[in-house]
C-alpha cells in the first residue's frame, strides 16, 4: 500500500505533462531508426489485440453471402443475427441468467466481504479474531480441489440451483484482505471519537468506515461482478438444465462446440448466416464487460498493487 | 473489557461461509483413501487406504497429465513471465505520455474477458475458415487450422496467455519502475550512458527484486495450469497432447466416476502446490525480498 503510493506521488508530475515537458534534459531525442522501429511494434502489437474484436464485431453485421475477409467491412450490412439471438430463446434467457447472477452474487459477496473485513480489523481487543484470520488466510494457501467441492454442493442439495454459481464463490479471501488492509488505515481517532460519543461497533461501521471506504469498495465490487459475469467452471460442473445455462455455458455449446441453436426467430425468413449469429452472441456476452471497462481499468490497476504489495 | 458483540454478528457470516465452503470441502479429501461410491457417500464407503495413489502413479494417463502440465508450465514461464516486463520497458521508454495510456487501454482489455469468449475469438481468426487460414490458401499453402491441430496446441495455449495477460501483468513493473529515483538516471546521463545503458544499469536492476518475486511465486504455481482454457480447447485437440492435471481430475472424477483417484490426484496437487508455495516464499526471502508473508 505505501509502496504504491508513495510511487503515484513520485510520479505525478511527470504522468500529468505533457510529452515535451516529461522528457528531461539528459533523455535527448531518440535516433529516427529507434522511433520507427518503436512505432512498428507498438502497432502490431495493438493490432494484434484489437483486430480479433473487430472482426467478432463486423461479422456479427455480415448477412447471408457477405464477403468480408479483407477489409472487416461486411457487404452486406443486417441486424438480422441480433434480431433471431434477443427474440427470446435460449440466449436471451441465458443473458437474464447470468445478469441474475452476477447482480445478486456481487451483492451477497461485497456484503460478505466488507463485514467480515470489518470484524477483522481489530484483532488486539476482539478475543478470537486472530484466530479467524488465519483461517482466512490459510485458504489462499491451500484449496481442497475439484471433487470435495463438487460433493459439498451435492450434499448441500445446490446441484442444478442458481444458488451453487452464487454462494461457493462468495467471499474471495483476496479481496477480503485488500479491504482489510484498508480498513485498517482509517485514522483510529476518528473511530475513537465515535466511540466516545456512544456510537456502537455497527455504527462506526455503517457511517465511519464504509464512507470512507468507496474507492476500494468499488473495486472488489468490479472484481466481484466481472468474475460472476465470467464464470463458467462452477456453471459446468453443477448445472445440467439447460434453461439454467448462463451465457458463458451458452457460448461453449453454442458457438465452440458448433450445437445448431434451435429455437432461433427468423423475423426475416431468411436465416442469418451460423457464424454471424455465434459472432452476435459472443458480442451481446462481451457487451457487459465493455461498459464496465473503463471504470475497472482505473480501479483494478490499483485494486491489484494494493493487494499485490500487501498479499 | 469492551463488549464486542457486534464484531462477532460481522464475523458469523463470513465465518461460516469459510468453515462450510473451504473446510469441510478439505475434510471431504478423505475420498481419496476410499473406494468411494454416490450411493454410500462418504461415510458408507469403504476405506482403501492409499491404494488410490498407488494407482494413481500407475496410471498412463495420470504420468501423461503431470508431463503435459509440466511442459505447460515450463513453456509459461520461458515466454509468457517475461513478456509483460517486455511490454513495461517498451512503454516506459516511450514519451508520449498519450500513446502510452492509450497502448495501456488496449493491452489491459483482454484480461477482464471470459476464456469462453477468447477461445471464441481466437477460433474466428486461427481456425479452418479465419482469415490467417485464407491467407495461406492464397499463399498456396493450402487451408491450416491452427486450432485443432495438436502438435502446436501448447504453443496456441501458451500465445493465448500471452495476448490475454501481457497488458495485466505490466501494472507492477511500471509500478517498480516508477518507483526507481529520477537522479539515478541523471546521474546516469551525466556519465554519458545512452538509453541503452540507462535501462541495463538503472531500470533493470530496479525492477530486479519484484521480479525475483513473481517469478518464485510462479514456480510456486508449476502445478496450476489455466483450467478453463484447457477443457474448453480439449474436444478440438484430443486428451493425449492437453490433459493437464485440472483436466485429468475432472475427466477421471466427475465425468467418469472414477472418485477416488481423481481426489487423489487433486490431494496430491494441492499439497505439491502449497509445499511449493512455502519453499518459494522462503526462497524470496532468502533473496533479500520481503517475501509473501
Amino acid at each position: 500500500m505505501t509502496t504504491a503510493e508513495t510511487t503515484e506521488h513520485h510520479r505525478t508530475p511527470r504522468k500529468l505533462g505533457l510529452s515535451r515537458e516529461r522528457r528531461a534534459i539528459w533523455e535527448g531525442r531518440p535516433s529516427l531508426p529507434v522511433r520507427a522501429l518503436k512505432i512498428i511494434i507498438i502497432a502490431a502489437i495493438v493490432i494484434i489485440m484489437l483486430y480479433p474484436f473487430a472482426s467478432m464485431i463486423m461479422q456479427s453485421f455480415a448477412g447471408f453471402g457477405a464477403n468480408m475477409r479483407a477489409t472487416l467491412i461486411p457487404s452486406k450490412f443486417t441486424l438480422d443475427a441480433y434480431r433471431s439471438i434477443l427474440g427470446g430463446g435460449i440466449v436471451t434467457r441465458a443473458m437474464m441468467v447470468s445478469a441474475f447472477i452476477t447482480i445478486v452474487g456481487t451483492a451477497i459477496a461485497v456484503v460478505l466481504t466488507t463485514t467480515l473485513a470489518y470484524s477483522l480489523t481489530r484483532t488486539k481487543d476482539v478475543p478470537g479474531s486472530k484466530v479467524v484470520l488465519y483461517l482466512v488466510l490459510f485458504t489462499m494457501l491451500f484449496s481442497a480441489g475439484i471433487i470435495p467441492n463438487y460433493l459439498l454442493v451435492k450434499e448441500l442439495g445446490l446441484l442444478d440451483s442458481y444458488w451453487s454459481l452464487i454462494i461457493p464463490t462468495a467471499i474471495s479471501a483476496f479481496n477480503m484482505v485488500v479491504i482489510r488492509n484498508f480498513f485498517m488505515q482509517i485514522p483510529g481517532e476518528l473511530i475513537e471519537s465515535a466511540r466516545v460519543d456512544g456510537a456502537s461497533d455497527l455504527a462506526i461501521f455503517a457511517r465511519i468506515i464504509l464512507p470512507l471506504s468507496k474507492a476500494p469498495i468499488a473495486v472488489i465490487t468490479l472484481f466481484y461482478a466481472v468474475g460472476y459475469w465470467n464464470s463458467f467452471f462452477n456453471a459446468l460442473i453443477y448445472i445440467n438444465s439447460p434453461e439454467k445455462y448462463p451465457i458463458q455455458i451458452v457460448l461453449n455449446r453454442y458457438v465452440l462446440m458448433g450445437s445448431p441453436l434451435d429455437q432461433i426467430q427468423n423475423p426475416g425468413g431468411v436465416a442469418p448466416p451460423p457464424v454471424s449469429i455465434q459472432m452476435a452472441v459472443v458480442v451481446v456476452a462481451t457487451i457487459p464487460i465493455l461498459l464496465v471497462y473503463p471504470f475497472a481499468q482505473k480501479y483494478f490497476a490499483k485494486g491489484v498493487l494494493t493487494g499485490a504489495i500487501k498479499g | 473489557m469492551r463488549r464486542s458483540g457486534w464484531m462477532y454478528a460481522l464475523m458469523l457470516p463470513g465465518l461460516v461461509y469459510f468453515i462450510v465452503f473451504h473446510y469441510v470441502p478439505l475434510a471431504g479429501n478423505a475420498v481419496a483413501f476410499q473406494d468411494y461410491s454416490p450411493f454410500l457417500g462418504v461415510q458408507g464407503s469403504d476405506w482403501v487406504g492409499w491404494s488410490n495413489f498407488v494407482a494413481l502413479l500407475t496410471d498412463p494417463q495420470a504420468i501423461n497429465a503431470i508431463k503435459n502440465t509440466l511442459i505447460v508450465s515450463l513453456l509459461q514461464i520461458v515466454f509468457a513471465f517475461p513478456a509483460p516486463i517486455l511490454l513495461a520497458l517498451l512503454l516506459n521508454s516511450l514519451l508520449s505520455t498519450k500513446i502510452t495510456r492509450f497502448v495501456q487501454s488496449v493491452v489491459y482489455l483482454p484480461h477482464f474477458i471470459s476464456w469462453v469468449i477468447i477461445v471464441s475469438i481466437w477460433q474466428d481468426v486461427l481456425g479452418g475458415a479465419g482469415p490467417v487460414s485464407e491467407l495461406f490458401a492464397s499463399l498456396g499453402l493450402g487451408h491450416i487450422n491452427i486450432m485443432t491441430n495438436p502438435d502446436t496446441f501448447k504453443i496456441l495455449i501458451t500465445s493465448q496467455v500471452i495476448w490475454k495477460d501481457i497488458g495485466w501483468g505490466t501494472i507492477i513493473y511500471f509500478a517498480a519502475m516508477l518507483s526507481i529515483p529520477t537522479d539515478l538516471y541523471e546521474s546516469a546521463a551525466c556519465d554519458c550512458a545512452g538509453p541503452l545503458r540507462r535501462m541495463w544499469h538503472v531500470t533493470l536492476p530496479g525492477i530486479l527484486p519484484v521480479t525475483l518475486l513473481l517469478l518464485i511465486i510462479r514456480l510456486g504455481h508449476v502445478l496450476s495450469v489455466g483450467f478453463e482454457q484447457i477443457i474448453l480447447q480439449q474436444p478440438a485437440v484430443g486428451v493425449q497432447v492437453s490433459d493437464v492435471l485440472d483436466t485429468f481430475v475432472y475427466n477421471r472424477g466427475l465425468v467418469g466416476g472414477d472418485w477416488g483417484i481423481a481426489t487423489a490426484a487433486g490431494l496430491v496437487k494441492g499439497v505439491i502446490g502449497t509445499a511449493l508455495v512455502l519453499g518459494a516464499n522462503k526462497l524470496a526471502k532468502r533473496a533479500g525480498t520481503e517475501g509473501l508473508f
